[in-house]
C-alpha cells in the first residue's frame, strides 16, 4: 500500500490544523454558518437531517488494517458505533458532533487518512478496483495510478471550482468491477504492442441524465496521463456549464458537443498542455508502484489446495462450501484467493458496519491478508489476499461477526444509498425498501442466479439505480414516496442503463413488483441465463405484463 | 474596494486595471493583452472558477503583468488564486492582510505544476534523491 512521506504527511496535518481554525472562529461566533458552511464541506462535513455527516475519502478503496481499526475507533468514540460504506468507495458517519470533527480528523491523519475533498464542485475521491493487484486477469495494476492522481488532483488550483462534482475511476482489468464507464473520466489500462497505456472514457454518469461515457482516446500513452486529464478538467472547467446545477456535469458538455467535437478540443488543448511539465515522471511512477509491489506471497503451486469450485446455484452443501462457493474468487497467485465479505445481512442495512466488526476485519486483514482490505462499490469489503488454505479460519471469525452471508451477486446483495432516513436531498426512504426486497427475494436468490439490485431516494442516483438490472428510484409525489421501477441497467463491462418500466409505486407495491419481475424471470429464462440477459433477450413485454397486468401499459 | 492585496511582486495596486475580463470571456480571443500592465478577471460569484483557467492561460502565454482577481473573494481562495498565477487581488470584501499572509504560509507543498513555479512534489522527490545519490 501507499505510504506518505514527509510532504503528504505535512499536507494533511496542515489541512487539519486550518480546519481547527475554522472550526474554533465558527464555534466562537467570528464565523457565521454562510461562511463556515464551503469550509467544512472542503474538509467532508454535511450538515444532513438530525446531524453533521462526516465522509472520509478511502483512496480507491484501499485500507490497512490500522486504518480499518481506526474507522471503528472513529465510529465507536465519534460515532453511535458505525459506520456506512458507500458507493463511492468511502465511508460515511452520520452522527458527528460538528465540536469534535477537527480532532476527528487529527485521528485520521494518524493514520494517513481524510477527508480531502469528499465534497465540493472539486475532483473526488479516485475509485478503482477492489481487486486490483489480485485478480489474474489484470493488465497492470490501477492503483499506482489512481495514487497518482489523487496526489495530482488534491488542491489543485485551477479545478477546485469546476461547475460540478468530477469522479474519476482506473481499472487495470477488461472485466469492470467499479462502474468505469458511469464516471466523469473512466480510464482503462490497456496494452498495445506491448506499451502500456489507457482507453479514456468521458462523460459518464447517473443521476438525473444518465450516460454510459463515450470513448475520446483509444490508446493514452502513460507518459502523457496526467495532462491529457488536465486537458479534459480545463476544458470542462471552461466550457462546462454553469447556469443549471442539473446540467453542469462534464456528461452534459459531452453530449451537447458531441464526443468528436468534445474530443476535437480536448486534443488541441493538450497539445498545449503537455508542454507544460505537468506530467510526473517515470522515476515518480516507479516510486509509487513500489509501494504496491505484490506482498510475499508463498508459492504454493496450482494444485494446493485445488481451485475453489465453481460458483454453484444450489443450496446442497455445507455453509462453509456455500460461502466458499459465493464469496471466494480466484487470485492471480496459485494457493491464494481473494474473499469477498458481505455487508449486506438480510434486516441490516446494506453498507453499514460496527466498530467491532471493522475492528475484526482489521485483524482478519493483518493475519490472512497481507494487512489489506478493500471497498466495493457494492457497499461491501474484500481481504484481497487470502491463502486458501486460511478460508476457514477467516469464514470462522466472519461467522462470529456476523458477516458470512453468502450473497455476493444475489438478490439481497441489494446497493441502496442512505435515502430519507439520513439525506436532505433525499424523496424517500431507499433503506426500508432494500430491506423489504431483500427479505423478500433471499429465500429463492441462489435460484435466481446474479441479480442486482440498487435502490436509490431520490433522482441523484446514489443507490445506482441506473445500472441496476432491477434498479428503484424513490421520488416524492404530492408529498407521498413513490417508488419507480427501472430494468436492464448494468456498471459492469457491459454498461446500460436501466429504464422506466412504468407507472411507479407505494411501498409494499413496489416490493411486490420485484417479487413478480423475478418470477416472471424465472419462467422464461434459459437455462444458465442471467436476469439481465433474459431481460435483455425478451424486452420488457412479459415483465411489464406480470407487474401492471393486460394491457400492458404504452 | 480598498488597495487590492498584493499576492506577489508583479501587482500594481495604485494602478485601474487596463481590461476587466468576465469569466465567460475566451483570454485566447482578447488581443494584444501584452501591452497590458493591469488585467483583471472577474470573480462575480467565488464559486465560479472559470477566471482560475483564464489566469493560467493568460501567465502561459507569457503575460507578465499583474492579474488581479476581482469580485466576490474570501481568504478561502488566496492559495489557489496564487497558484493560478494570480498577482493581486480586489475582493469586494476587503482581506484582513494577516489572515491573508497566514492562508499563503499554510501549506508547505504542492502535488502539482501550475503557474506559479512552485515545484511540484514528485520534482522535490526525485531532486532529493538525485542529491543523495
Amino acid at each position: 500500500m501507499y505510504q506518505y512521506d514527509e510532504i503528504d504527511q505535512a499536507l494533511v496535518d496542515a489541512r487539519v490544523d486550518e480546519y481547527r481554525d475554522q472550526l474554533s472562529r465558527r464555534l466562537a461566533g467570528a464565523l457565521d454558518e454562510d461562511h463556515f458552511k464551503p469550509l467544512r464541506l472542503k474538509n467532508g462535513l454535511y450538515l444532513q437531517l438530525h446531524a453533521y455527516m462526516l465522509r472520509v475519502a478511502i483512496p480507491y478503496g484501499t485500507l490497512s488494517g490500522a486504518q480499518m481499526r481506526m474507522l471503528g475507533h472513529v465510529a465507536r468514540k465519534y460515532d453511535r458505533g458505525y459506520g456506512h460504506f458507500t458507493t463511492r468507495q468511502n465511508i460515511q458517519y452520520n452522527w458527528i458532533r460538528l465540536e469534535e470533527s477537527a480532532d476527528l480528523l487529527a485521528s485520521l491523519a494518524t493514520v494517513e487518512m481524510h477527508a480531502i475533498q469528499t465534497s465540493g464542485n472539486c475532483i473526488r475521491n479516485i475509485s478503482s478496483d477492489q481487486y486490483a493487484g489480485a485478480a489474474a486477469d489484470e493488465v497492470d495494476d490501477p492503483r499506482p495510478w489512481a495514487e497518482l492522481l489523487r496526489q495530482w488532483s488534491s488542491f489543485h488550483p485551477e479545478f477546485s471550482y469546476l461547475p460540478r462534482k468530477f469522479k474519476i475511476c482506473v481499472i487495470g482489468s477488461e472485466t469492470d468491477r467499479a462502474a468505469m464507464k458511469l464516471h466523469d473520466i473512466g480510464l482503462q489500462l490497456v496494452r498495445r504492442d506491448g506499451e502500456l497505456g489507457f482507453r479514456v472514457f468521458v462523460g459518464g454518469g447517473m443521476g438525473r441524465t444518465p450516460f454510459v461515457a463515450p470513448v475520446i482516446r483509444d490508446f493514452l500513452p502513460t507518459a502523457e496521463f496526467l495532462s491529457y486529464c488536465e486537458a479534459i478538467l480545463r476544458v470542462y472547467n471552461r466550457y462546462g456549464r454553469r447556469d443549471n446545477i442539473y446540467k453542469a456535469r462534464i456528461k452534459i458538455l459531452v453530449h451537447e458537443l458531441g464526443a468528436a467535437e468534445f474530443t476535437r478540443q480536448v486534443e488541441a488543448e493538450h497539445a498545449h498542455v503537455k508542454t507544460l511539465g505537468i506530467d510526473a515522471p517515470e522515476a515518480e511512477i516507479e516510486r509509487i508502484r513500489g509501494f504496491f509491489a505484490a506482498p510475499a506471497f508463498e508459492v504454493l503451486g496450482e494444485d494446493y489446495p485445488p481451485p475453489a469450485p465453481p460458483v454453484s446455484t444450489s443450496r446442497e452443501g455445507g455453509e462453509f462450501e456455500l460461502w466458499v462457493a459465493r464469496q471466494v474468487a480466484v487470485h492471480k497467485v496459485p494457493g491464494y484467493r481473494i474473499v469477498n465479505i458481505s455487508l449486506k445481512p438480510v434486516g441490516q442495512i446494506p453498507g453499514d458496519a460496527s466498530a467491532g466488526q471493522m475492528e475484526a476485519i482489521a485483524e482478519l486483514a493483518e493475519r490472512f491478508s497481507f494487512d489489506e482490505v478493500r471497498v466495493t462499490h457494492a457497499q461491501n469489503l474484500v481481504l484481497p489476499h487470502v491463502k486458501a488454505s486460511d478460508l476457514p479460519a477467516v469464514w470462522a471469525k466472519l461467522v462470529e461477526i456476523g458477516l458470512a452471508d453468502a450473497n455476493l451477486d444475489l438478490a439481497s446483495d441489494v446497493i441502496a444509498c442512505p435515502g430519507l432516513d439520513y439525506c436532505t436531498l433525499a424523496n424517500a426512504r431507499s433503506i426500508p425498501v432494500a430491506q423489504r426486497i431483500a427479505a423478500l427475494l433471499q429465500p429463492k436468490e441462489a435460484e435466481l442466479g446474479e441479480l442486482k439490485v440498487k435502490v436509490s431516494g431520490c433522482i441523484n442516483g446514489c443507490g445506482h439505480h441506473h445500472a441496476g438490472h432491477i434498479g428503484v428510484l424513490g421520488v416524492d409525489r404530492k408529498g407521498t414516496e413513490n417508488y419507480q421501477l427501472l430494468l436492464g441497467g448494468s456498471g459492469a463491462e457491459d454498461t446500460s442503463l436501466a429504464q422506466i418500466l412504468g407507472p411507479g409505486f407505494d411501498e409494499t407495491g413496489i416490493v411486490n413488483a420485484v417479487g413478480k419481475l423475478t418470477e416472471t424471470y424465472l419462467s422464461v429464462r434459459t437455462d444458465g441465463e442471467r436476469f439481465l440477459d433474459t431481460y435483455r433477450r425478451v424486452g420488457a413485454a412479459p415483465f411489464k405484463a406480470a407487474v401492471y397486468g393486460e394491457p400492458v401499459y404504452g | 474596494m480598498g488597495e487590492p492585496f498584493a499576492i506577489d511582486a508583479r501587482a500594481l495596486g495604485d494602478l485601474e486595471p487596463d481590461v476587466v475580463i468576465g469569466p465567460e470571456e475566451d483570454v485566447r480571443g482578447h488581443a494584444a493583452l501584452g501591452n497590458h500592465r493591469v488585467i483583471g478577471l472577474a470573480f462575480p460569484k467565488w464559486r465560479d472558477g472559470r477566471a482560475y483557467s483564464s489566469a493560467r492561460i493568460l501567465r502561459e502565454r507569457g503575460f507578465a503583468g499583474d492579474i488581479r482577481a476581482i469580485g466576490d473573494l474570501t481568504v478561502d481562495q488566496l492559495v489557489f488564486l496564487k497558484r493560478a498565477g494570480f498577482s493581486s487581488v480586489a475582493a469586494e470584501r476587503p482581506l484582513d492582510a494577516a489572515v491573508a499572509a497566514a492562508a499563503l504560509a499554510r501549506f508547505p507543498f504542492v502535488y502539482q505544476r501550475a503557474a506559479d513555479g512552485a515545484l511540484p512534489a514528485w520534482a522535490l522527490r526525485h531532486a532529493q534523491a538525485e542529491a543523495a545519490e
